[in-house]
C-alpha cells in the first residue's frame, strides 16, 4: 500500500472507530460467550476462531454448535444457515447503492456484512474529507476483528473472566434501539419504523421466539409491496 | 466433541458458504453496471428503517414477559435511552448510559 492510501485509511478508521465501539462492546461480550460455549462443548479455540473467521455470522454460529454436537450434516447446516441468514439478502439490497463502485474492496464489505455493520451504515455518513470506501471499509474491518477476536478471548480464558459481565451484551441492543431512532427522525420513515416492529412482532407471537425470522421477512416484504404507492411519496 | 476434524471444517464450511449466498446474491443479481429495476431500488431505500425495527424486537424476542421480571429491565432501559437520546441526540452516550443501566438492573435491581 503506497503512502497515500495508507494515510486516507488510518484517516479513515479513525473517524469510523467511534461509531463501532458499541460493536465493540457487544461483541466482544458475544464472542466470548461463543468461544466458552463451544469449549464447553469440546471444541477449542482453534475451531471457534476457525469458525468466526471464515463463517462470520453470530446467530447463525449458535445454531452450529448443535450441529457440531451431534451427527455430521453438511447439506442440514448448508440450509439452516441460508435460512438462519436470509436477512443479509435484505441488507445487500439497500447497499447496492452504497458500495457502488468500490473494486476489490467490495467483496471484503458483502463477506462481513453483518447486522451491526448494516445498521451503522446505513445510519452514518462518512464525515467531510474521508473516503467513503475506506470509511465503510474500516467498519467492516473493525466489527469483524471485534468478533472473531472475542471468540478468541472466550476459548482462551474459559471461564476467567474477571468481572461480572452479565447484561453488557446489551450494548446491540441498545445500538439498535438508538440507530432505529436516528432512522426514523428522517421524514416520512416512522411508518417504515413502525411496520418493521410490528411485522416482526406478529410474527414472534404466531411462530415464537425461534422460528420468527423468516416470517417476519417475509411478512415485511408483504408489507412493503403492498404499500409501495403509499410508501414511496 | 464427535466429529472429524475434516468433518468439523466441511461443517464450517457449509455454514459459511450459506452466510455468503445470502450476502452476495444481491450483488450478483444486481451488478454495478447494470441499473437495477425500480422495484428493488425502492426495496433498497426504504427497508433500512424496517430492518432496524425488525432487529429491535429480534433483540428481544427471548425476553420472559410472563415470568419474573416480566421484561422490566429491557423496558426501563429501553424507555431510558429512547428519552435520553431524543434529549441529548448523542449516540454513543444514549447507548453507553442504557447499558449501563442495564447491567445494573439485571445485576443489582432484578436479581433472580
Amino acid at each position: 500500500m503506497d503512502i497515500a492510501r495508507k494515510k486516507k485509511f488510518s484517516q479513515a478508521l479513525t473517524a469510523a472507530f467511534p461509531h463501532t465501539l458499541p460493536v465493540l462492546a457487544g461483541f466482544l461480550v458475544l464472542g466470548i460467550a461463543y468461544g466458552m460455549l463451544m469449549l464447553e462443548k469440546g471444541y477449542g479455540p482453534q475451531w471457534s476462531v476457525l469458525m468466526s473467521a471464515v463463517a462470520f455470522c453470530g446467530s447463525m454460529q449458535f445454531v452450529a454448535i448443535t450441529l457440531l454436537t451431534t451427527a455430521f450434516h453438511p447439506l442440514e447446516a448448508l440450509i439452516l444457515s441460508l435460512l438462519v441468514n436470509a436477512r443479509h439478502l435484505f441488507y445487500g439490497l439497500s447497499m447496492l447503492e452504497k458500495y457502488k463502485g468500490f473494486g476489490k474492496a467490495k467483496a471484503f464489505l458483502i463477506y462481513t456484512l453483518c447486522d451491526e455493520t448494516f445498521s451503522i451504515v446505513s445510519s452514518v455518513t462518512p464525515p467531510e474529507g474521508v473516503e467513503a470506501k475506506y470509511f465503510y471499509l474500516s467498519i467492516s474491518l473493525l466489527d469483524y476483528l471485534y468478533w472473531v477476536f472475542g471468540t478468541l478471548l472466550g476459548g482462551l480464558l474459559g471461564e476467567l473472566m474477571p468481572f461480572d459481565m452479565k447484561g453488557l451484551d446489551f450494548a446491540l441492543t441498545a445500538l439498535f434501539v438508538v440507530l432505529f431512532l436516528e432512522q426514523i427522525k428522517k421524514k416520512g420513515n416512522w411508518i417504515l419504523g413502525l411496520i418493521g416492529v410490528a411485522c416482526a412482532m406478529l410474527s414472534r407471537v404466531i411462530f415464537g421466539a425461534e422460528n420468527m425470522v423468516l416470517p417476519a421477512l417475509a411478512i415485511i416484504l408483504i408489507a412493503l409491496l403492498a404499500g409501495r404507492k403509499k410508501l414511496c411519496s | 466433541m464427535q466429529l472429524t476434524p475434516v468433518q468439523i471444517i466441511l461443517t464450517i464450511l457449509a455454514v459459511a458458504l450459506g452466510a455468503i449466498a445470502t450476502r452476495l446474491t444481491p450483488f450478483v443479481l444486481f451488478p454495478d453496471g447494470k441499473r437495477p429495476p425500480e422495484v428493488v431500488t425502492y426495496l433498497g431505500n426504504v427497508l433500512p428503517p424496517v430492518m432496524m425495527g425488525l432487529l429491535v424486537v429480534y433483540c428481544l424476542k427471548s425476553v420472559p414477559i410472563l415470568s419474573y421480571p416480566h421484561g422490566l429491565p429491557e423496558l426501563i432501559s429501553i424507555a431510558f435511552i429512547v428519552v435520553l437520546h431524543l434529549w441529548r441526540k448523542n449516540v454513543l452516550l444514549s447507548i453507553g448510559c442504557g447499558t449501563a443501566l442495564y447491567m445494573f438492573l439485571v445485576q443489582a435491581v432484578f436479581v433472580s
